[in-house]
Protein backbone atom coordinates (compact mmCIF):
# COMPACT_ATOMS: atom_id res chain seq x y z
CA UNK A 1 0.00 0.00 0.00
CA UNK A 2 2.75 2.32 1.21
CA UNK A 3 4.93 1.30 -2.00
CA UNK A 4 2.04 1.64 -4.11
CA UNK A 5 1.60 5.02 -2.35
CA UNK A 6 4.88 5.59 -3.24
CA UNK A 7 5.10 4.98 -6.46
CA UNK A 8 2.66 6.84 -6.89
CA UNK A 9 3.28 10.06 -5.66
CA UNK A 10 6.64 10.01 -7.17
CA UNK A 11 5.25 9.16 -10.29
CA UNK A 12 3.46 12.71 -10.20
CA UNK A 13 6.03 14.44 -8.99
CA UNK A 14 7.90 12.53 -12.40
CA UNK A 15 4.96 13.48 -14.17
CA UNK A 16 5.13 17.58 -12.94
CA UNK A 17 8.77 18.62 -13.67
CA UNK A 18 8.39 16.50 -16.91
CA UNK A 19 5.56 18.22 -17.65
CA UNK A 20 7.42 21.30 -17.12
CA UNK A 21 10.93 20.57 -18.64
CA UNK A 22 8.84 19.48 -22.09
CA UNK A 23 5.93 22.26 -22.21
CA UNK A 24 8.18 25.74 -21.13
CA UNK A 25 6.15 28.86 -21.57
CA UNK A 26 5.54 29.83 -25.06
CA UNK A 27 7.84 33.00 -26.06
CA UNK A 28 6.33 35.55 -28.61
CA UNK A 29 10.15 33.97 -30.37
CA UNK A 30 8.26 31.01 -31.29
CA UNK A 31 4.97 32.12 -32.15
CA UNK A 32 6.65 34.43 -34.80
CA UNK A 33 8.05 31.08 -35.96
CA UNK A 34 11.40 30.86 -34.64
CA UNK A 35 14.60 31.91 -36.20
CA UNK A 36 12.92 31.12 -39.69
CA UNK A 37 9.87 33.30 -38.85
CA UNK A 38 11.67 36.08 -37.95
CA UNK A 39 14.30 35.83 -40.66
CA UNK A 40 11.44 35.54 -43.85
CA UNK A 41 9.70 38.78 -41.81
CA UNK A 42 13.18 40.87 -41.71
CA UNK A 43 13.56 39.36 -45.58
CA UNK A 44 9.56 40.60 -46.16
CA UNK A 45 10.27 43.69 -44.61
CA UNK A 46 13.81 44.52 -46.53
CA UNK A 47 11.81 43.65 -49.92
CA UNK A 48 8.66 45.74 -48.92
CA UNK A 49 11.50 49.15 -48.10
CA UNK A 50 13.06 48.52 -51.29
CA UNK A 51 10.03 49.08 -53.86
CA UNK A 52 8.48 51.63 -51.43
CA UNK A 53 8.93 55.17 -52.21
CA UNK A 54 8.21 56.97 -49.25
CA UNK A 55 10.50 55.31 -46.97
CA UNK A 56 13.38 54.26 -49.33
CA UNK A 57 15.51 56.84 -48.54
CA UNK A 58 16.07 56.38 -45.33
CA UNK A 59 17.79 52.78 -46.01
CA UNK A 60 19.31 54.17 -49.39
CA UNK A 61 23.21 54.16 -47.56
CA UNK A 62 22.73 51.08 -45.12
CA UNK A 63 24.57 47.88 -46.14
CA UNK A 64 21.57 45.37 -46.77
CA UNK A 65 23.05 42.41 -45.18
CA UNK A 66 24.31 44.35 -42.25
CA UNK A 67 20.55 45.48 -41.92
CA UNK A 68 19.55 42.26 -42.14
CA UNK A 69 21.38 40.60 -39.48
CA UNK A 70 20.78 43.50 -36.87
CA UNK A 71 17.09 43.56 -37.19
CA UNK A 72 16.76 39.95 -36.94
CA UNK A 73 18.79 40.02 -33.60
CA UNK A 74 16.99 42.80 -32.11
CA UNK A 75 13.53 40.68 -33.39
CA UNK A 76 14.84 37.99 -31.75
CA UNK A 77 15.97 39.41 -28.31
CA UNK A 78 12.98 41.65 -28.10
CA UNK A 79 10.67 38.58 -28.61
CA UNK A 80 12.32 36.91 -25.94
CA UNK A 81 14.27 34.50 -28.46
CA UNK A 82 17.64 33.38 -27.62
CA UNK A 83 19.70 36.33 -28.89
CA UNK A 84 20.97 39.40 -27.46
CA UNK A 85 21.28 42.45 -29.41
CA UNK A 86 24.88 43.62 -30.39
CA UNK A 87 23.75 46.20 -32.68
CA UNK A 88 24.09 50.49 -31.94
CA UNK A 89 21.23 51.79 -29.89
CA UNK A 90 18.35 53.23 -31.48
CA UNK A 91 19.08 56.64 -30.86
CA UNK A 92 22.64 56.45 -32.35
CA UNK A 93 21.06 54.44 -35.59
CA UNK A 94 18.43 57.44 -36.49
CA UNK A 95 20.15 60.21 -35.07
CA UNK A 96 20.33 62.48 -38.32
CA UNK A 97 17.79 60.24 -40.12
CA UNK A 98 15.28 62.91 -39.31
CA UNK A 99 12.42 60.53 -39.61
CA UNK A 100 8.89 62.10 -39.21
CA UNK A 101 5.76 60.17 -37.33
CA UNK A 102 4.25 59.60 -40.88
CA UNK A 103 7.01 57.41 -42.11
CA UNK A 104 7.09 55.84 -38.91
CA UNK A 105 4.18 54.40 -39.36
CA UNK A 106 4.42 53.84 -42.90
CA UNK A 107 6.95 51.85 -41.70
CA UNK A 108 4.81 49.94 -39.02
CA UNK A 109 2.47 49.14 -42.04
CA UNK A 110 5.39 47.80 -43.96
CA UNK A 111 6.40 45.76 -40.86
CA UNK A 112 2.51 44.25 -40.90
CA UNK A 113 2.74 43.74 -44.80
CA UNK A 114 6.10 41.44 -43.96
CA UNK A 115 4.29 39.76 -41.34
CA UNK A 116 0.96 39.08 -43.29
CA UNK A 117 3.09 37.70 -45.96
CA UNK A 118 4.72 35.56 -43.35
CA UNK A 119 1.31 34.42 -42.23
CA UNK A 120 1.82 35.66 -38.65
CA UNK A 121 -1.97 35.88 -36.97
CA UNK A 122 -3.26 39.73 -36.03
CA UNK A 123 -3.32 38.85 -32.71
CA UNK A 124 0.63 37.93 -32.34
CA UNK A 125 1.54 40.46 -35.18
CA UNK A 126 -0.13 43.18 -32.16
CA UNK A 127 2.14 41.63 -29.77
CA UNK A 128 5.54 41.95 -31.64
CA UNK A 129 4.42 46.00 -32.75
CA UNK A 130 3.42 46.55 -29.03
CA UNK A 131 6.93 45.78 -27.79
CA UNK A 132 8.32 47.83 -30.22
CA UNK A 133 6.08 50.40 -29.79
CA UNK A 134 7.84 52.25 -26.98
CA UNK A 135 11.45 52.65 -29.17
CA UNK A 136 9.57 55.16 -31.07
CA UNK A 137 10.21 57.96 -28.78
CA UNK A 138 14.22 56.81 -29.56
CA UNK A 139 13.50 56.55 -33.33
CA UNK A 140 11.17 59.93 -34.43
CA UNK A 141 12.38 63.35 -35.32
CA UNK A 142 16.54 62.61 -34.12
CA UNK B 1 -11.89 82.30 -66.43
CA UNK B 2 -13.86 79.17 -65.49
CA UNK B 3 -11.29 76.96 -67.21
CA UNK B 4 -8.35 78.32 -65.75
CA UNK B 5 -9.85 78.62 -62.48
CA UNK B 6 -10.74 74.66 -62.79
CA UNK B 7 -7.06 73.99 -64.16
CA UNK B 8 -6.04 75.93 -60.73
CA UNK B 9 -7.59 73.70 -58.58
CA UNK B 10 -6.71 70.95 -60.13
CA UNK B 11 -2.80 71.66 -60.28
CA UNK B 12 -3.59 72.53 -56.47
CA UNK B 13 -4.91 69.65 -55.89
CA UNK B 14 -2.41 67.50 -57.37
CA UNK B 15 -0.21 68.82 -55.05
CA UNK B 16 -1.81 67.60 -51.80
CA UNK B 17 -1.70 64.14 -50.95
CA UNK B 18 -4.28 62.60 -48.68
CA UNK B 19 -2.71 62.74 -44.97
CA UNK B 20 -1.81 59.23 -44.39
CA UNK B 21 0.60 59.49 -41.56
CA UNK B 22 -1.54 57.49 -38.72
CA UNK B 23 -2.64 53.72 -38.27
CA UNK B 24 -5.38 52.21 -39.69
CA UNK B 25 -8.40 52.92 -38.30
CA UNK B 26 -6.64 54.90 -35.40
CA UNK B 27 -8.54 58.24 -35.63
CA UNK B 28 -11.68 56.75 -34.99
CA UNK B 29 -14.78 58.07 -37.01
CA UNK B 30 -16.74 61.46 -36.77
CA UNK B 31 -19.42 61.84 -33.78
CA UNK B 32 -22.72 63.71 -34.33
CA UNK B 33 -21.53 67.24 -33.02
CA UNK B 34 -18.59 67.15 -35.78
CA UNK B 35 -15.68 66.37 -34.11
CA UNK B 36 -13.35 63.30 -34.40
CA UNK B 37 -14.98 60.32 -31.91
CA UNK B 38 -17.27 57.56 -31.45
CA UNK B 39 -20.54 58.09 -32.79
CA UNK B 40 -21.64 60.26 -30.29
CA UNK B 41 -18.42 61.09 -27.90
CA UNK B 42 -16.09 63.33 -28.67
CA UNK B 43 -12.27 61.53 -28.38
CA UNK B 44 -9.12 62.43 -27.42
CA UNK B 45 -7.86 62.00 -31.22
CA UNK B 46 -7.84 64.53 -33.46
CA UNK B 47 -10.14 63.83 -36.64
CA UNK B 48 -8.29 62.57 -39.83
CA UNK B 49 -4.44 60.55 -40.73
CA UNK B 50 -3.11 64.04 -40.42
CA UNK B 51 0.65 63.31 -38.31
CA UNK B 52 2.35 66.33 -36.79
CA UNK B 53 4.00 67.20 -40.66
CA UNK B 54 0.21 67.37 -41.93
CA UNK B 55 -2.73 68.62 -42.82
CA UNK B 56 -5.93 66.48 -42.91
CA UNK B 57 -9.74 67.16 -44.32
CA UNK B 58 -12.42 65.51 -43.61
CA UNK B 59 -16.25 65.16 -44.69
CA UNK B 60 -19.01 62.53 -42.82
CA UNK B 61 -22.21 62.33 -42.85
CA UNK B 62 -24.10 60.62 -40.22
CA UNK B 63 -28.17 59.35 -39.92
CA UNK B 64 -29.85 58.14 -37.22
CA UNK B 65 -33.42 56.46 -37.12
CA UNK B 66 -35.08 55.81 -34.03
CA UNK B 67 -39.34 55.05 -32.95
CA UNK B 68 -40.39 58.69 -33.16
CA UNK B 69 -37.30 60.69 -34.35
CA UNK B 70 -34.63 60.93 -37.16
CA UNK B 71 -31.70 62.73 -37.16
CA UNK B 72 -29.33 63.34 -40.21
CA UNK B 73 -25.68 65.48 -39.74
CA UNK B 74 -23.01 66.28 -42.18
CA UNK B 75 -20.20 68.23 -41.53
CA UNK B 76 -16.33 68.15 -41.86
CA UNK B 77 -13.13 68.61 -40.01
CA UNK B 78 -9.45 70.20 -40.93
CA UNK B 79 -7.11 69.01 -38.78
CA UNK B 80 -3.39 71.02 -38.44
CA UNK B 81 -0.29 69.05 -37.59
CA UNK B 82 -1.97 66.72 -35.25
CA UNK B 83 -2.42 69.90 -33.24
CA UNK B 84 -5.76 71.66 -33.43
CA UNK B 85 -8.93 70.41 -34.87
CA UNK B 86 -11.55 72.71 -36.39
CA UNK B 87 -15.19 71.27 -37.00
CA UNK B 88 -18.68 71.70 -38.24
CA UNK B 89 -21.73 70.08 -37.92
CA UNK B 90 -24.84 70.68 -39.32
CA UNK B 91 -27.93 68.73 -37.54
CA UNK B 92 -31.25 68.09 -39.18
CA UNK B 93 -33.75 66.39 -36.51
CA UNK B 94 -36.91 65.35 -37.23
CA UNK B 95 -39.76 65.14 -35.41
CA UNK B 96 -42.35 62.84 -36.34
CA UNK B 97 -44.90 63.98 -34.21
CA UNK B 98 -44.87 67.42 -35.11
CA UNK B 99 -43.19 66.57 -38.95
CA UNK B 100 -40.94 69.28 -38.13
CA UNK B 101 -37.32 69.81 -38.52
CA UNK B 102 -35.32 71.24 -35.92
CA UNK B 103 -32.16 72.41 -37.32
CA UNK B 104 -28.57 73.13 -35.57
CA UNK B 105 -25.34 73.95 -36.17
CA UNK B 106 -22.29 72.94 -34.22
CA UNK B 107 -18.92 74.87 -34.47
CA UNK B 108 -16.10 73.12 -32.90
CA UNK B 109 -12.66 73.51 -31.53
CA UNK B 110 -10.15 70.43 -30.29
CA UNK B 111 -6.44 70.66 -29.09
CA UNK B 112 -4.50 68.03 -28.07
CA UNK B 113 -2.27 68.39 -25.04
CA UNK B 114 -0.36 65.69 -24.68
CA UNK B 115 0.63 62.33 -26.42
CA UNK B 116 -0.15 59.85 -29.15
CA UNK B 117 -3.02 57.64 -28.38
CA UNK B 118 -1.24 54.57 -29.52
CA UNK B 119 2.51 55.46 -28.61
CA UNK B 120 2.83 57.41 -25.45
CA UNK B 121 3.10 55.85 -22.32
CA UNK B 122 -0.10 57.58 -21.11
CA UNK B 123 -3.49 58.65 -22.65
CA UNK B 124 -3.89 61.16 -25.27
CA UNK B 125 -5.57 64.25 -23.71
CA UNK B 126 -7.58 66.93 -25.75
CA UNK B 127 -9.68 69.78 -24.44
CA UNK B 128 -12.21 70.71 -26.64
CA UNK B 129 -15.54 73.28 -27.43
CA UNK B 130 -18.67 73.28 -29.74
CA UNK B 131 -20.53 76.20 -30.01
CA UNK B 132 -23.96 75.15 -30.68
CA UNK B 133 -26.95 77.44 -32.24
CA UNK B 134 -30.38 76.43 -33.13
CA UNK B 135 -31.95 77.77 -36.32
CA UNK B 136 -35.36 78.34 -35.12
CA UNK B 137 -35.44 77.80 -31.24
CA UNK B 138 -39.74 77.57 -31.43
CA UNK B 139 -39.94 73.76 -29.94
CA UNK B 140 -37.18 74.62 -27.46
CA UNK B 141 -38.74 77.55 -25.63
CA UNK B 142 -42.18 75.72 -25.73
CA UNK B 143 -40.64 73.17 -23.87
CA UNK B 144 -39.06 75.69 -21.12
CA UNK B 145 -35.21 75.98 -22.54
CA UNK B 146 -33.97 78.76 -21.64
CA UNK B 147 -31.51 79.84 -24.29
CA UNK B 148 -31.21 79.24 -28.12
CA UNK B 149 -27.74 78.70 -28.51
CA UNK B 150 -24.86 77.29 -25.81
CA UNK B 151 -21.04 76.52 -25.62
CA UNK B 152 -19.72 72.65 -24.56
CA UNK B 153 -16.20 72.60 -22.81
CA UNK B 154 -14.82 68.75 -22.99
CA UNK B 155 -12.08 67.42 -21.73
CA UNK B 156 -10.84 63.56 -23.15
CA UNK B 157 -8.70 61.27 -22.85
CA UNK B 158 -7.97 57.86 -24.84
CA UNK B 159 -5.35 55.10 -25.26
CA UNK B 160 -4.90 52.19 -27.73
CA UNK B 161 -3.29 49.35 -26.03
CA UNK B 162 -1.32 47.45 -28.47
CA UNK B 163 -2.58 42.78 -28.09
CA UNK B 164 -4.19 44.00 -24.90
CA UNK B 165 -7.05 41.96 -25.12
CA UNK B 166 -6.32 38.22 -26.44
CA UNK B 167 -3.63 40.01 -28.87
CA UNK B 168 -6.26 42.07 -29.72
CA UNK B 169 -5.94 45.80 -29.79
CA UNK B 170 -8.35 47.56 -27.35
CA UNK B 171 -9.39 51.33 -27.30
CA UNK B 172 -11.15 53.03 -24.69
CA UNK B 173 -12.00 57.15 -24.10
CA UNK B 174 -13.30 59.11 -21.42
CA UNK B 175 -14.65 62.57 -21.86
CA UNK B 176 -15.58 64.72 -19.46
CA UNK B 177 -18.33 67.61 -20.62
CA UNK B 178 -19.54 70.66 -19.28
CA UNK B 179 -22.89 71.21 -21.01
CA UNK B 180 -26.59 73.09 -20.86
CA UNK B 181 -27.14 71.61 -23.59
CA UNK B 182 -30.77 69.70 -23.80
CA UNK B 183 -30.95 66.57 -26.24
CA UNK B 184 -27.28 67.84 -27.16
CA UNK B 185 -28.65 71.03 -28.04
CA UNK B 186 -31.77 70.10 -30.36
CA UNK B 187 -34.03 70.77 -27.66
CA UNK B 188 -32.17 74.20 -26.69
CA UNK B 189 -30.03 75.14 -23.77
CA UNK B 190 -30.94 74.85 -19.97
CA UNK B 191 -34.27 75.91 -18.21
CA UNK B 192 -36.27 79.52 -18.53
CA UNK B 193 -37.41 78.99 -15.04
CA UNK B 194 -33.88 77.55 -13.37
CA UNK B 195 -31.59 80.05 -15.09
CA UNK B 196 -27.85 78.76 -15.34
CA UNK B 197 -27.78 74.63 -15.82
CA UNK B 198 -24.20 73.86 -16.76
CA UNK B 199 -23.11 70.81 -15.40
CA UNK B 200 -20.76 68.08 -16.11
CA UNK B 201 -21.76 64.76 -17.20
CA UNK B 202 -19.54 61.82 -18.38
CA UNK B 203 -19.23 60.07 -21.62
CA UNK B 204 -16.94 56.96 -22.30
CA UNK B 205 -16.85 54.81 -25.60
CA UNK B 206 -14.51 50.99 -25.59
CA UNK B 207 -13.99 49.40 -28.84
CA UNK B 208 -11.54 46.22 -29.43
CA UNK B 209 -10.55 46.02 -32.94
CA UNK B 210 -10.37 42.65 -35.14
CA UNK B 211 -8.02 42.91 -37.49
CA UNK B 212 -6.51 45.99 -39.28
CA UNK B 213 -10.03 46.86 -40.15
CA UNK B 214 -12.46 46.21 -37.99
CA UNK B 215 -13.66 47.50 -34.71
CA UNK B 216 -16.29 46.33 -32.29
CA UNK B 217 -17.58 48.71 -29.19
CA UNK B 218 -19.70 50.54 -26.79
CA UNK B 219 -20.89 54.01 -26.18
CA UNK B 220 -22.38 55.66 -23.41
CA UNK B 221 -22.86 59.23 -23.38
CA UNK B 222 -24.61 60.84 -20.08
CA UNK B 223 -27.27 63.53 -20.30
CA UNK B 224 -28.71 66.36 -18.32
CA UNK B 225 -32.23 66.84 -17.82
CA UNK B 226 -32.98 70.47 -17.59
CA UNK B 227 -35.97 70.70 -18.57
CA UNK B 228 -37.81 67.95 -16.31
CA UNK B 229 -38.94 66.00 -19.18
CA UNK B 230 -37.45 62.43 -17.76
CA UNK B 231 -34.28 63.08 -20.23
CA UNK B 232 -32.27 59.94 -20.54
CA UNK B 233 -28.43 58.92 -20.98
CA UNK B 234 -27.77 57.59 -24.17
CA UNK B 235 -25.83 54.11 -25.21
CA UNK B 236 -25.02 52.53 -28.61
CA UNK B 237 -23.48 49.52 -29.86
CA UNK B 238 -21.46 49.88 -32.88
CA UNK B 239 -19.66 48.10 -35.32
CA UNK B 240 -16.77 50.37 -37.68
CA UNK B 241 -15.40 49.12 -40.81
CA UNK B 242 -11.97 51.03 -42.18
CA UNK B 243 -11.23 49.35 -45.60
CA UNK B 244 -8.47 51.89 -46.30
CA UNK B 245 -7.54 55.57 -44.98
CA UNK B 246 -9.74 57.33 -47.53
CA UNK B 247 -12.80 56.06 -46.24
CA UNK B 248 -14.86 54.67 -42.92
CA UNK B 249 -18.02 53.12 -42.48
CA UNK B 250 -20.19 52.44 -39.42
CA UNK B 251 -23.04 51.17 -38.07
CA UNK B 252 -24.56 51.15 -34.60
CA UNK B 253 -27.35 50.49 -32.52
CA UNK B 254 -29.14 53.06 -30.64
CA UNK B 255 -30.61 53.30 -27.23
CA UNK B 256 -31.94 56.69 -26.81
CA UNK B 257 -34.18 56.27 -23.71
CA UNK B 258 -37.05 58.57 -23.64
CA UNK B 259 -37.02 62.05 -25.74
CA UNK B 260 -39.39 64.70 -25.12
CA UNK B 261 -42.20 62.11 -23.63
CA UNK B 262 -41.93 59.97 -26.18
CA UNK B 263 -40.32 56.96 -24.46
CA UNK B 264 -37.54 54.17 -25.52
CA UNK B 265 -36.22 55.54 -28.57
CA UNK B 266 -34.48 53.23 -30.31
CA UNK B 267 -32.65 52.57 -33.69
CA UNK B 268 -30.47 52.12 -36.03
CA UNK B 269 -27.56 55.02 -37.17
CA UNK B 270 -25.05 54.67 -39.76
CA UNK B 271 -22.35 57.02 -40.36
CA UNK B 272 -19.78 57.24 -43.49
CA UNK B 273 -16.68 59.49 -43.26
CA UNK B 274 -14.20 60.49 -45.88
CA UNK B 275 -10.59 61.41 -44.87
CA UNK B 276 -8.12 63.52 -47.10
Amino acid sequence: MLTNFRTGFFGACCWLFAGCATTPQTTLYDKLGGESGIHNIVENLVQEIGRDEQVFHYFAQSRVSRFKENLIEHFCAISDGPCQYTGDNMVDIHTGMNINERDFNHLVDLLINAMDDEGIPHRIQNQLIARLAPLREEIIYR
Amino acid sequence: MRHILLLLTLSLVSQLHAADGKLLATPGISQIEGAGGGGFVPWAQLAGYGSRDEIAANVFCSGANVDDYDLHVCGAQATFYDRVEFSVAKQKFHVDALNLNIKQRVLGVKARLYGDIVYSRFPQISLGIQHKKLDDPTVAYLLGADEDSGTDVYLAASKLHLGAIGGYNWLWNITARSTEANQTGLLGFGNAEHGNQREIVLEASTAILFGRHLALGVEYRQKPDNLGLKEDDWSNVFVAWFPNKVISLTAAWLDLGEIAGAKNQQGAYFSVTGYF
